[in-house]
């Protein structure tokens, strides 16, 4: 039983770390169109950025300054933040696809520099060494990955909550309207370059808070970790939850590492020994083919998008009864009334 | 230096090939095929199976032309699988690609080029087994041309530069002399106007993954030749193409050439100064200043 409880706790505990990435995917592909090729770069900066502010000395090598947990993770998320600034200046003005390319191109690099720069990032070995919050404070290992699994939901729902209020404000709207018509948007005096900026940029902060989180479960980061799978593992769960709907992105990413797990699996106990090496290969496929199927059979996923046609009406009319009563008095029926017939179709039809 | 040059121009002239195709397709169909690199690896590795059967057919032709270690069934071997990887290019765009831009974005496309080349990428490490290999396990032994210290040239390398001359000045006339040539161009220009003129889109659309999967095999064979067969072949060209085609600008067939010469060269001139691990970094740094400096490339035009 106990065995049970701790397993599921650390399935939980690192399926729902993916699900703050995927929230994050899901705000720059989801509701902003905007396609993210290299996730695990931005994982990684959050993974190696946390750890190198928070873990202990290094004898050999720059960085653990150890210190305090918050601002260790604040750092991690940063970082990510400015490799996205970086690749985002350069792309967010230009074909949509050299966005793809570029942070796939920023994933290559920065596995490169890891696997490299051991005075930096301690190389193949990684970085080890990296005392946990609290720690000490909890004895069992049962106990404390239990806590540890709390503090994951609670950054999971502060995520998941910002990300809700955000694409429900009016700037929810504008990412929407970059995505869909990027020629209206900016015909409404809207600059879509800085829209994708800042959601491309939101997107890879909470995608270095996941890496973060990753790192400090583990206390542990090493290149192994920043594996390119990662970001297609990601991908596919977006897809099979459904993009543009927060709640579809957990779905998904519960759905999608279950089967992962289930998959390795099965692969270990009924494949044969001289087939295990295949085992990463199949599992590969398995992702790839999740990916092309869905967006071939069920391109809006498990939980599709919700496109709220009668709030957005009702907001709408109040916005233009608030704006006409300022201007003139007299045409002010007369506009309520037509934007009212305008916008109430819609929502009747649905 | 005069090695790391020569090497840079060898390299590069592959990655040449591969560019040129990559570079049609994203013009032409406008979305990034992630996907591109892996018809490089399929190319190889169809060139080794048909290879062996032909060796198996006829030992005559096992025969190796003269100071190369490529023999004269390996060539027939790359010629036929010119037209299978060819073939699977446009097939692969009928059952998957042409769905997905009937009914959504280019990006949505972008997304399925990443999974589908992750399906080849493993499929043909299933089939053909994760070890790298070679044609000719005597390739080793292919003779040098030149044996001072400062610059190794083998014969084989030559014969890669050859290929890659001969068949950039045929891709050459065939885009500037041909009426197919003229239609590619157009179509590539201006999709409405040229179906108004008459030319067919599903057809020229056909005809550029012929082209890019042909393109893409000799690339593969011709690495392959260099270096050796490993399912992650692709994998570790495709950012290097991208560059390449970024570079030239995308849509120019002779901005992708050039472009990937100056990838090939940069790639082998930065080992001069830094260490090798850094090298798959260096495409990725070739994006980025392209993108700051001059974003629509050496001869792309504003998009």
């Amino acid at each position: 039983m106990i065995g049970i409880i701790s397993y599921l706790a650390f399935f939980l505990t690192i399926a729902l770390i993916l699900a703050i990435a995927v929230l994050g995917l899901n705000l720059q592909w989801g509701f902003t169109g905007l396609f993210n090729g290299g996730i695990v770069a931005f994982f990684g900066a959050g993974a190696y950025g946390m750890v190198l502010l928070g873990g202990s000395e290094r004898i050999d090598g720059f960085g653990g300054f150890g210190l305090p947990y918050p601002i260790a993770l604040t750092g991690g998320i940063a970082l990510a933040g400015i490799l996205a600034v970086l690749v985002g200046i350069a792309t967010t003005r230009l074909r949509h696809d050299y966005l793809a390319i570029a942070t796939f191109g920023v994933a290559i690099a920065l596995e490169s520099l890891v696997r490299n720069a051991e005075f930096l990032t301690g190389g193949a070995k990684g970085l080890r060494g990296f005392e946990r919050p609290f720690e000490s404070v909890v004895n069992s290992n049962l106990g404390y990955n239990l806590l540890f699994l709390g503090f994951v939901v609670l950054c999971l729902l502060l995520v998941y909550g910002f990300l809700e209020i955000l694409v429900r404000s009016p700037f929810g709207r504008l990412l929407r309207a970059v995505r869909e018509n990027e020629r209206a948007a900016r015909a409404l005096g809207k600059s879509p370059p800085g829209i994708r900026l800042t959601a491309f940029v939101l997107g890879s902060m909470i995608m270095g808070l996941s890496g973060a989180l990753y790192a400090t479960f583990y206390a542990f980061i090493s290149p192994q970790d920043l594996a390119p799978i990662l970001t297609f593992q990601i991908w596919a769960m977006l897809i099979v939850g459904g993009s543009g709907n927060n709640k579809g992105a957990i779905l998904g990413t519960l759905v999608v590492w279950g089967a992962w797990v289930g998959s390795g699996w099965l692969l270990s106990t009924l494949a044969p020994s001289d087939w295990q090496l295949y085992a990463g290969s199949i599992q590969y496929i398995l992702i790839g083919s999740i990916i092309v199927f869905s967006l071939l059979w069920r391109p809006r996923g498990l939980l599709p998008e919700k496109l709220s046609t009668h709030d957005y009406s009702t907001q709408l009319r109040q916005s233009t009864q608030q704006s006409t009563q300022q201007t003139t008095q007299q045409t002010t029926q007369q506009t309520t009334q037509q934007s009212q017939e305008i916008h109430t179709k819609p929502t009747e039809a649905t | 230096m005069l090695q790391s040059l020569f090497d840079g121009i060898l390299v590069g002239s592959i990655l040449s090939l591969g560019a040129i195709g990559l570079t049609l397709i994203m013009h032409i169909l406008r979305f990034a095929n992630f996907s591109h690199a892996e018809l490089i690896s399929m190319g190889a590795y169809f060139t080794l199976t048909l290879d062996a059967m032909f060796a198996a057919i006829s030992s005559t032709l096992v025969t190796q032309l003269p100071m190369l270690s490529v023999t004269i069934s390996l060539v027939l071997a790359m010629l036929f699988a010119l037209m299978i990887t060819g073939i699977l290019a446009a097939t692969i765009d009928k059952l998957v690609f042409k769905r997905l831009r009937e009914k959504a974005g280019p990006l949505t496309m972008v997304f399925a080029s990443f999974g589908i080349g992750l399906i080849i990428r493993n499929v043909i490490g299933l089939v053909y087994g994760l070890k790298s290999t070679h044609y000719n396990s005597d390739i080793a032994f292919a003779m040098m041309l030149s044996s001072d210290p400062l610059l190794l040239v083998k014969a084989d390398q030559l014969f890669i530069l050859g290929i890659t001359v001969v068949v950039m000045l045929g891709l050459h006339l065939f885009m500037s002399r041909t009426s197919v040539g003229y239609a590619l161009r157009a179509i590539s220009e201006n999709p409405v106007l040229a179906q108004i003129n008459g030319i067919n889109l599903g057809a020229m659309v056909r005809l550029a993954w012929l082209i890019g999967g042909a393109l893409a095999t000799l690339a593969g064979v011709c690495y392959a030749l260099n270096n050796q067969l490993s399912p992650v072949m692709g994998r570790d060209l495709v950012l290097s193409l991208f560059a390449a085609a970024i570079v030239g600008g995308i849509g120019s067939i002779y901005g992708a050439a050039l472009g990937g010469l100056i990838v090939g060269l940069a790639g082998s001139l930065a080992l001069l100064i830094i260490p090798t691990g850094y090298k798959p970094a260096v495409p990725f740094l070739i994006i980025l200043l392209a993108l700051y400096i001059r974003p629509n490339g050496l001869f792309g035009e504003e998009q």
